[in-house]
C-alpha cells in the first residue's frame, strides 16, 4: 500500500482509491441537478407538483450525497480533484473530497434527505420558498466539495444568501422580517471576516488552493489574526457565543424542514469551515494555546445555549438554543483536539477531534429530528407555542414516540447517539491534565466542569420541552383537536429516528469511517478512539459498549415490565383525570390549562438559580390593593446577554458612524479638494515609507 | 545620458523652472501676477516639449510645444486677464493658507514627490526619472494651490499647473502619442470653460467669486 503524503493534512492510498472521476463527476452531478432544480423552481413555483418535484429531487440527491461521501470515506478520497470546464477568470474551478468534508457531506445528506422527506409530505408553503431550498443544499455542498479558497467562499456566500431568503419567506410578520435582517447582518459578519481569513492565508503562500495554504503555514501576528477571524467568522454563521444572536430568531421564522436544516447542516458547515482552517490549512504546527479559545467559546456557548433551552417557551426557539449549545460541545471538542495536536498528544487529540466529528454527526441527526418534530407538532396541533400545547402523546402517537427518542438523544440518555459522542468528550475533557500547561489544565477543569453542567441543564430542557408537548392535557382547544400528521411525514420522522438508535448503538463502527477525517485534523495517521462497535477512551482505561449497555437497560426494563405485570394482573383502566378539585374550566372535560404546570412555571427555578446571574432574568409581581377587583400581575422576562454587550453597542456604533458620515455632505468644495488632496498625498507617503522599509 | 551632459541639463534646467513658477505661483498676492506667473510656466513647459522633440528626434513633440505654447502661454492667460478685467475683481489674492505655511507644504510635497519616484524608477534612463519627480511636484503644488485659495481664478490657475505636470511627465516619456495630448490639451480647454461658466455664474448671482461666500447659501451651513 503506497501512502502518499499529500501536503500535510492528507494521505491517500493512491492505488487502491477508486477512480476520482466517478466520484467526484457524481458529486458534480448532483450539484448540477440542484442548481437546475432552484432555475426550474422559478417559473413552475405555482403549479400544484412543483413542491413534489423540487422536494423529491433534493431528496434524491441528498441521497447521492450520502453515497458519494460514504464511498469517499470507505475507499479512500480520490487524490486528485476534479477541474471543471469553468471557473474565474483565473483558473478552472476544482471539485475535490478528502476525509474531512467526505464526513460532512454525509452530515449534510443525511440531514438533507430527512429534510426534504418532509417537505414531500408538508403542506406546502408560499412559492417563493421553492427556489432558494435546492440553492441551498448546494451551496453547502460547493462549500463542502472546495479545494480553493474561491469556491469554498462562493459555496459559502451562496449558502448565507439563499437561506436569508428562507428565512425570509414569511416576512409578512414583522418579528420574520427583523430576524431575517439579523440574519443577513450576521451573515455579512461572516463574510467580512472569513475573507481576510482566507486572505491572509493565501497572502503567505501566494496561492488560493489548500496546497499552496498548507505548504506555508503562517506565524506569529499573522498566525493569531486568522485564528480569531476564523472564530468570528465561522462563529457567527455556527451560532457559537458570542455571535448567536440570530439563531434564535431565525430558526422560529424559517419552515420547519429548513431550520431542520439550517440547525442540522448549516451551522455543521461553519463548523466544518472552521475545522479546515485552523486545524488543516495552518498547518499541524501551531501552538497549544491556540485551543484555549475554542475552549473558552464552546464552553460558554454550551451553558449559555443550555440555559436559554430552558427558559424559552416556543418549541422551536427552544431547539435554536439546543443548537448552541451543542455547537459549544463540537468546538469545545476541536479546541481540545488544537491543543492536544500542539502539545503532541497525538492519541488524544485523536481522542477529542473523533468527540467532536461523532457529535457534529450525532446531533445533526437528532436535531434533524427534532425540528421535525416541530414542525409535525405544528402542522398537528397547529402551535409552537408550549403554552398551547400538551398531552400530544395520545393523538399523535408516532411522533411522540420519534421525539422521544431525538429528546432522549439530545439529553444524552445512554445507549442513545448523544450520549456516546458526550462520553467521548468528557472524557477528552477530563484528559486535559495531560497538557503540562497549569493554565490549561484550570482551563480545562473548569470547561469539563460547564460541559457536565451544560448536559445536566439540557437534559432538563429535554425533558420540559417532551413534558409540556406530549405529556399531561391539552392546553387549547386547536392542541385538543391536534390530529397524527401525513404517512410520508411520519415516514421522514422515522427515518432519522431509526438513524439517532443506530448511531447510538454502533459509534465505534462510525468512528471508524471517520478515520480519513480524523488524519485531516491531527495531521499523522491516527487511531480512531474506537475498538469494534466499542468507544475507548485513555488507552484503553475507560470504555463504552453501548450494545451492553442498552441489552442491560432491556433487561431490566422487561425485568420491571414482568414484576409489574405479576402484582397487578388485571389490564390498565382508565379514570378521568382529577383536576385538583377545579370545576371544569371553558374547555369542558379537559380542565383548566391553568392548573397544569406551564412552560414559564417549570423554568422558574432555573431561572432563580442561574438566570439572574447569567441571562439577567427579572421578575415583578404587581399585586392589587385590598378592595380592588382587578387582577394581580406577574411578570417574568430574561436577556441574552449579547443584547446589550454586543448587539447594543455595534449599533450605537453604526449610529455614529452614520452621523459622521453624513458630516460629509457638509464640506465645502475646498474641504472636499482637500480629503482627495490628503488621500492622494498619504498614499504616496506609504508609498514611500514601503521603499524605504 | 545623465548630469553634464547637454540634454540632460537642458531638460533639468526646463522641468526645474516648472517647479519655480510653481513656487512663485503660490506665493504671489496679485491676481494679475499669478496669471503671467502661469503664462511663463505655459511657455517653458512649451520649450521643455520642444527640447524633448530635438533629444528624442520626435517631429510631433514640436506639435506638442506649439500647442502648448498657443494654448497655455498665450490663449488661457489672455482670457484669464479678460475674465479679471469683465468682472472687475479684487486684485488681490484670498488666501486659506497663508504664504508661508504654503511654501513649507510645497517643499515637503516635493522631498514627497523624489522620495517617491528615485526609488520606483531606479534602472530607467535618468533623464526619465528626473522628469518624473518634477513633473509630480509641479502636480502635487497644482493641487496645493487649489486647495489653499478661496478665489474661483485662482482654483482655475491650480487646475492648469496640475495639467501642466501630467503634460512633463508625459513629454518626457519617449513614444507618448499625439492623440493623447491633443485630449489632453482639449479636455483643459473645456475645464477652462466650464470654470469660466462656473465663474460667471457665481458673479452675476452674489457679485463675488469668493466662494466662501457660496457655502453660506446652500442651505446648509448657518
Amino acid at each position: 500500500m503506497a501512502l502518499a503524503p499529500l501536503g500535510a493534512g492528507g494521505y491517500t492510498r493512491s492505488r487502491e482509491s477508486p477512480p476520482p472521476v466517478a466520484v467526484l463527476t457524481a458529486l458534480a452531478l448532483c450539484l448540477g441537478v440542484l442548481v437546475l432544480l432552484g432555475a426550474l423552481a422559478v417559473p413552475l413555483g405555482r403549479h400544484r407538483q412543483a413542491g413534489r418535484l423540487v422536494h423529491g429531487g433534493c431528496l434524491i440527491v441528498a441521497l447521492g450525497f450520502v453515497a458519494v461521501a460514504l464511498t469517499a470515506l470507505l475507499a479512500g478520497a480520490p487524490a486528485e480533484p476534479l477541474v471543471l470546464p469553468f471557473g474565474p477568470p483565473w483558473a478552472a474551478a476544482r471539485l475535490g473530497l478528502d476525509g474531512l468534508s467526505a464526513w460532512f457531506l454525509l452530515l449534510l445528506g443525511v440531514t438533507g434527505a430527512c429534510a426534504s422527506f418532509f417537505a414531500l409530505g408538508h403542506p406546502p408553503g408560499p412559492a417563493r420558498t421553492l427556489p432558494p431550498f435546492p440553492l441551498f443544499l448546494a451551496g453547502m455542498a460547493l462549500t463542502l466539495a472546495a479545494t480553493d479558497a474561491f469556491v469554498l467562499l462562493l459555496g459559502f456566500e451562496l449558502m448565507s444568501l439563499v437561506s436569508w431568503a428562507l428565512v425570509a419567506a414569511d416576512h409578512e410578520k414583522p418579528e420574520n422580517r427583523a430576524a431575517a435582517r439579523l440574519y443577513l447582518i450576521f451573515a455579512v459578519l461572516a463574510g467580512g471576516c472569513l475573507v481576510p481569513a482566507f486572505g491572509l492565508l493565501a497572502g503567505n503562500a501566494g496561492g488560493i488552493t489548500f496546497e499552496a495554504m498548507r505548504a506555508a503555514p503562517p506565524e506569529g501576528w499573522g498566525a493569531a489574526a486568522v485564528l480569531a477571524l476564523a472564530l468570528a467568522g465561522a462563529g457567527a454563521k455556527a451560532g457559537l457565543v458570542p455571535f448567536h444572536a440570530w439563531l434564535p430568531l431565525a430558526h422560529p421564522a424559517a419552515p420547519s424542514h429548513v431550520s431542520a436544516l439550517m440547525s442540522g447542516a448549516m451551522t455543521k458547515v461553519a463548523v466544518y469551515v472552521l475545522a479546515r482552517l485552523l486545524l488543516d490549512l495552518c498547518g499541524p504546527a501551531q501552538p497549544s494555546w491556540w485551543g484555549i479559545p475554542l475552549l473558552v467559546l464552546g464552553a460558554g456557548s454550551a451553558l449559555l445555549g443550555a440555559l436559554r433551552a430552558n427558559l424559552e417557551d416556543d418549541s422551536k426557539t427552544l431547539l435554536a438554543c439546543s443548537t448552541i449549545e451543542n455547537i459549544g460541545f463540537v468546538v469545545l471538542g476541536l479546541g481540545l483536539a488544537l491543543a492536544f495536536r500542539g502539545a503532541d498528544l497525538g492519541p488524544l487529540a485523536a481522542l477529542a477531534a473523533g468527540a467532536a466529528l461523532l457529535h457534529a454527526l450525532n446531533h445533526g441527526v437528532f436535531k434533524t429530528l427534532l425540528f421535525l418534530v416541530a414542525g409535525a407538532v405544528l402542522h398537528g396541533a397547529g402551535s409552537r407555542r408550549l403554552d398551547r400545547l400538551g398531552g400530544l402523546i395520545h393523538a399523535m402517537p408516532v411522533t411522540a414516540g420519534c421525539a422521544l427518542v431525538g429528546a432522549a438523544a439530545a439529553a444524552s440518555l445512554p445507549p442513545l447517539s448523544g450520549f456516546a459522542s458526550e462520553w467521548l468528550l468528557l472524557q477528552s475533557l477530563l484528559a486535559g491534565w495531560r497538557v503540562s500547561d497549569i493554565g490549561f489544565q484550570v482551563i480545562t477543569a473548569a470547561a469539563a466542569a460547564i460541559a457536565a453542567m451544560a448536559a445536566a441543564l439540557a437534559a432538563a430542557a429535554m425533558l420540559r420541552l417532551f413534558g409540556l408537548v406530549f405529556l399531561g392535557r391539552p392546553r387549547s382547544p386547536r392542541g385538543a383537536g391536534a390530529e397524527e400528521v401525513s404517512a410520508i411525514e411520519r415516514g421522514a420522522l422515522l427515518l432519522p429516528t431509526a438513524l439517532t438508535l443506530l448511531l447510538g448503538l454502533f459509534p465505534g463502527v462510525l468512528l471508524g469511517l471517520a478515520a480519513p477525517a480524523l488524519r485531516v485534523l491531527t495531521g499523522r495517521p491516527a487511531e480512531a478512539p474506537a475498538r469494534g462497535a466499542w468507544l475507548t477512551a485513555g488507552e484503553g482505561a475507560a470504555g463504552y459498549a453501548p450494545l451492553a449497555v442498552a441489552l442491560l437497560l432491556a433487561v431490566a426494563f422487561l425485568g420491571v415490565a414482568l414484576l409489574v405485570r405479576r402484582r397487578s394482573p388485571n389490564a390498565t383502566q382508565r379514570g378521568p383525570v382529577w383536576n385538583c378539585g377545579f370545576i371544569d374550566g371553558p374547555f369542558g372535560p379537559f380542565g383548566d390549562p391553568l392548573a397544569q404546570p406551564s412552560a414559564g412555571g417549570i423554568a422558574q427555578p432555573l431561572r432563580r438559580m442561574l438566570g439572574e446571574n447569567l441571562l439577567r432574568a427579572r421578575e415583578s409581581v404587581e399585586m392589587p390593593r385590598p378592595g380592588e377587583t382587578r387582577p394581580g400581575h406577574y411578570a417574568s422576562s430574561f436577556e441574552d446577554p449579547s443584547g446589550p454587550l454586543l448587539i447594543a453597542p455595534a449599533a450605537a456604533l453604526r449610529d455614529r458612524i452614520a452621523a459622521q458620515a453624513e458630516r460629509l455632505r457638509d464640506l465645502t468644495i475646498r474641504q472636499c479638494l482637500s480629503l482627495s488632496f490628503a488621500a492622494l498625498v498619504g498614499l504616496l507617503a506609504l508609498l514611500a515609507w514601503l521603499e524605504a522599509g | 545620458m545623465t548630469f553634464g551632459q547637454l540634454p540632460y541639463d537642458v531638460a533639468h534646467l526646463l522641468g526645474g523652472g516648472m517647479l519655480l513658477l510653481s513656487f512663485m505661483l503660490l506665493y504671489q498676492r496679485r491676481v494679475g501676477a499669478v496669471i503671467n506667473a502661469l503664462a511663463m510656466q505655459g511657455g517653458i513647459l512649451a520649450a521643455a516639449a520642444a527640447w524633448q522633440g530635438v533629444v528624442q528626434d520626435a517631429p510631433q513633440l514640436f506639435l506638442t510645444a506649439l500647442i502648448a505654447f498657443a494654448a497655455k502661454a498665450v490663449l488661457i492667460p489672455l482670457a484669464l486677464r479678460h475674465l479679471l478685467r469683465r468682472l472687475d475683481l479684487h486684485r488681490t489674492v484670498e488666501t486659506a493658507l497663508g504664504v508661508g505655511p504654503s511654501m513649507i507644504a510645497g517643499v515637503a510635497l516635493v522631498a514627497l514627490a523624489i522620495l517617491v519616484v528615485l526609488p520606483i524608477t531606479a534602472g530607467v534612463r535618468a533623464i526619465a526619472r528626473e522628469d518624473l519627480a518634477l513633473a509630480l511636484s509641479v502636480v502635487l503644488l497644482g493641487m496645493l494651490m487649489m486647495i489653499t485659495r478661496r478665489n474661483a481664478i485662482l482654483q482655475v490657475v491650480g487646475l492648469m499647473t496640475l495639467e501642466n505636470g501630467l503634460i512633463l511627465a508625459a513629454v518626457g516619456v519617449a513614444g507618448m502619442p499625439l492623440v493623447v495630448e491633443l485630449s489632453t490639451a482639449a479636455l483643459v480647454m473645456m475645464l477652462l470653460v466650464v470654470g469660466g461658466v462656473f465663474v460667471f455664474q457665481i458673479r452675476e448671482r452674489f457679485d463675488t467669486v469668493d466662494i466662501g461666500f457660496l457655502e453660506r447659501h446652500r442651505g446648509e451651513s448657518p
